[in-house]
């Protein structure tokens, strides 16, 4: 029941955005489906905390604690997202970059989007799955072009080429899963993608169609997560979406696509050891953290800034899943979270200084902490907690995922990524300089008040994020949960 | 096993083939459409062919499916397309059209030697096959990479799409229904959002070739 109202509310919204024309109450309404969302999620948290999976629907939706916590994620995000669609879409409608008809559009595809990402971490069946996050990329690309400029049409259509590709590469490797499910044995007997009788058969799959397919999958929902090499699509999107936009694809829509990874490559290691899974994913993590530190180092644009670091911390997401331990995996798990609310922060605060300086160009902000001093605060704490410093979750997420590497012999990984975060820190450092403390135009330009309905849901996203940091324990027993699904 | 069978699978998946290395050699857009429309039915056919062989009316559904979707419906919106743009050759390919050809027949046979390791392990009439379906989805992949103008691009999409549905039919008789119901609305969709692009691009941009689409980089 729990399973199919987490489905129904956003679903209702997304009725109700659909059949009234753009008002206010219907952004806030969009922000309470969160909220719901959220506590679901967490009822579904406790509820599955003894390794048992709720099903619903036939079992064609099953919750089991990775699930759960997927829908906290999304819970979390969606709801700093969607706290500033009144405010985004108030201002885009004043300045004239949008209008009412748009704006409905824009909540209706929001919801659509949630929808979809909770219908991809909720369905059992793996081909279902694929189903759903190919619908995010239809939603999203609507969304990237919102703004209707040459840029964000540029973008969506970049967008959708290279994610429809990618997929396409994912769908391939989820039919070679599912010849290798009909031919276990040798028998042709009845198969269904169901997440259950995949693990419960995947010893006996045929590894040489399993190796092929996971190297697609690699490649396929690896577009989606932003993994180098089917990476560049990702700048180009965040850049040019509206900031609740950007902070959704960036804050959890790549983590879904991560997570499908994730369940593929507990079926993979069952077939194949851990191996071969774990070199495609130290390939293509290394790949991805080597390419955004140098792609920060230069860059000029904030929204592109905060993109790459996206793929960088996906990069660190595939490490710390190749590594493939418990300890791992409950650190993968630890680092989604505080990415998601971290980097959703960030993004929603870039909007905000884009809407204030009016531009998103790194060397024309300067002296937001002595202009602004909520809101370049805001970003500053934002930016410590992206580079992982204590006390922020991010901090331990990555200790965690190096320890862990470290156990399994790969040290000369940690070696690179910790040559590789020391490069990011530079980078990410001067361009902060730059923002936070550079010398102001004049001291007489905007407004230095910053409202209380940006700053209270930004900063009450950071203290979250610093509090799982130095007191994990309550999370601590959902994510060994949690881990214990891929890591049997 | 009766011949018949065995001869019309391998008509129908070797008519998907040709009409994806037709959409190479043609540059009109619109004859482009039309092999597109081609292939669909063909790939419609294989199901059908699959279906009535393994009694499976599941399967039939499906068939039915991809020919309404992608024999009638796509091939459709995407000559609406090409009517709203007067100039609807493809200009100048990255690759020109004999040597396209070459690297189509290139492909071809890089695709048998993919495939063989996968279908050996199950090897039937339909399995054998697999690598046309390997060699569209390739060829599909060409025509994105070096064909220039937007509806191109959409057409290799689409290339690349049904030659995974002929991996799909041929390896393991189609997905379970509800996964291919989920798929071709996702196509079908894809499709729409793209020929939406189309349409806002060339009224913004005023153009569809891809190359002066340089607005964002690093």
């Amino acid at each position: 029941m729990l399973v199919i109202l987490v489905l129904l509310i956003p679903l209702a919204t997304t009725l109700l955005a659909a059949s009234f024309a753009w008002r206010p109450w219907i952004g806030w309404t969009s922000a309470a489906s969160s909220a719901g969302v959220l506590g679901l999620g967490i009822a579904l948290c406790v509820k599955t905390s003894d390794h048992a999976a709720v099903l619903a629907v036939h079992g064609a939706l099953r919750a089991d604690s990775l699930s759960s916590f997927m829908v906290v994620v999304i819970g979390t995000v969606s709801l700093l997202a969607t706290l500033f669609t009144p405010r985004t879409l108030r201002q885009e409608i004043e300045s004239g970059v949008t209008n009412a008809r748009y704006a409905r559009h824009y909540v209706v595809l929001m919801e659509i989007f949630i929808t979809c990402m909770l219908l991809a971490v909720l369905t059992a069946n793996l081909g279902v799955l694929w189903v759903s996050i190919e619908a995010t990329t239809i939603a999203t690309t609507f969304l990237v072009s919102h703004r209707r400029t040459d840029g964000a049409f540029e973008a969506s259509w970049k967008y959708v080429i290279l994610c429809s590709i990618g997929i396409a590469l994912a769908f391939l490797g989820t039919v070679l899963v599912y010849f290798a499910e009909l031919h276990v044995g040798g028998t042709h007997h009845s198969a269904s993608l169901d997440w259950t009788s995949l693990m419960a058969i995947a010893p006996h799959l045929n590894p040489d169609v399993m190796r092929l397919a996971f190297a697609l999958l690699v490649l396929g929902y690896g577009t989606k997560v932003g993994l180098v090499p089917m990476h560049s699509w990702l700048p180009d999107a965040h850049s040019q979406a509206p900031a609740p936009v950007s902070a959704l694809m960036s804050g959890v829509l790549l983590t879904v696509a991560f997570y499908a990874l994730l369940r593929f490559k507990a079926i993979a290691n069952l077939t194949l050891g851990t191996s071969y899974p774990r070199a495609l994913l130290i390939v293509v993590g290394l790949a991805s953290l080597l390419l955004a530190s140098a792609m920060l180092i230069a860059q000029r644009d904030l929204k592109r800034m905060l993109a790459y670091s996206s793929i960088e911390h996906m990069g660190l997401l595939a490490l710390g899943a190749a590594a493939g331990t418990p300890l791992a995996i409950a650190a993968v798990l630890l680092h989604i979270l505080g990415h998601g609310i971290t980097k959703s922060v960030l993004f929603l605060s870039s909007g905000e200084i884009y809407h204030l300086e009016g531009t998103t160009e790194i060397g024309k902000i300067s002296g937001l902490l002595a202009r602004r001093p909520v809101l370049g605060g805001i970003f500053g704490f934002g930016l410590m907690a992206l580079l992982g410093f204590p006390p922020f979750s991010l901090f331990l997420s990555e200790l965690s995922m190096a320890r862990a590497e470290v156990d399994v012999g790969l040290w000369w990984v940690v070696a690179i990524t910790l040559a590789c975060l020391g490069v990011i820190f530079g980078a990410f450092a001067r361009h902060a300089r730059q923002m936070l403390m550079g010398a102001g135009p004049s001291a007489s330009t905007g407004s230095t008040s910053t409202a209380g309905s940006v700053a209270l849901p930004l900063i009450t996203g950071l203290v979250v994020c610093a509090l799982i940091g130095v007191v994990a324990w309550p999370l601590q027993s959902l994510l060994h949960s949690a881990a214990h699904v891929v890591v049997p | 096993m009766s011949t018949t069978y065995v001869g019309a699978l391998e008509l129908a998946s070797g008519a998907v083939l040709v009409s994806a290395v037709m959409t190479l050699w043609r540059r009109q857009v619109r004859s482009i459409v039309t092999m597109l429309s081609l292939q669909g039915m063909g790939l419609a056919a294989v199901a059908i062919i699959l279906a009535v062989h393994e009694h499976d009316k599941a399967l039939l559904v499906t068939g039915g499916l991809v020919f309404v979707v992608k024999g009638l419906v796509v091939p459709g919106l995407l000559r609406r397309v090409s009517k709203l743009d007067s100039n609807s050759r493809e200009s100048e390919p990255l690759v020109n059209v004999p040597s396209s050809l070459v690297f189509a027949a290139v492909l071809i046979v890089l695709s048998y030697v993919v495939s063989s390791r996968v279908t050996s392990f199950a090897p039937t009439e339909a399995t054998h096959l697999t690598p046309i379906g390997i060699a569209t989805v390739l060829v599909g992949y060409f025509m994105l990479v070096t064909r220039r103008r937007a509806v191109s691009k959409i057409v290799g999409l689409i290339l690349v799409d049904n030659g995974i549905a002929l991996v799909t039919f041929l390896l393991t008789s189609g997905v379970p229904l509800i996964v291919e119901l989920g798929s071709s609305l996702d196509v079908l969709l894809v499709v729409v959002v793209l020929q939406f692009l189309v349409v806002s691009m060339g009224r913004h941009l005023r153009t569809d070739e891809l190359a002066e689409m340089k607005a964002l980089r690093d």
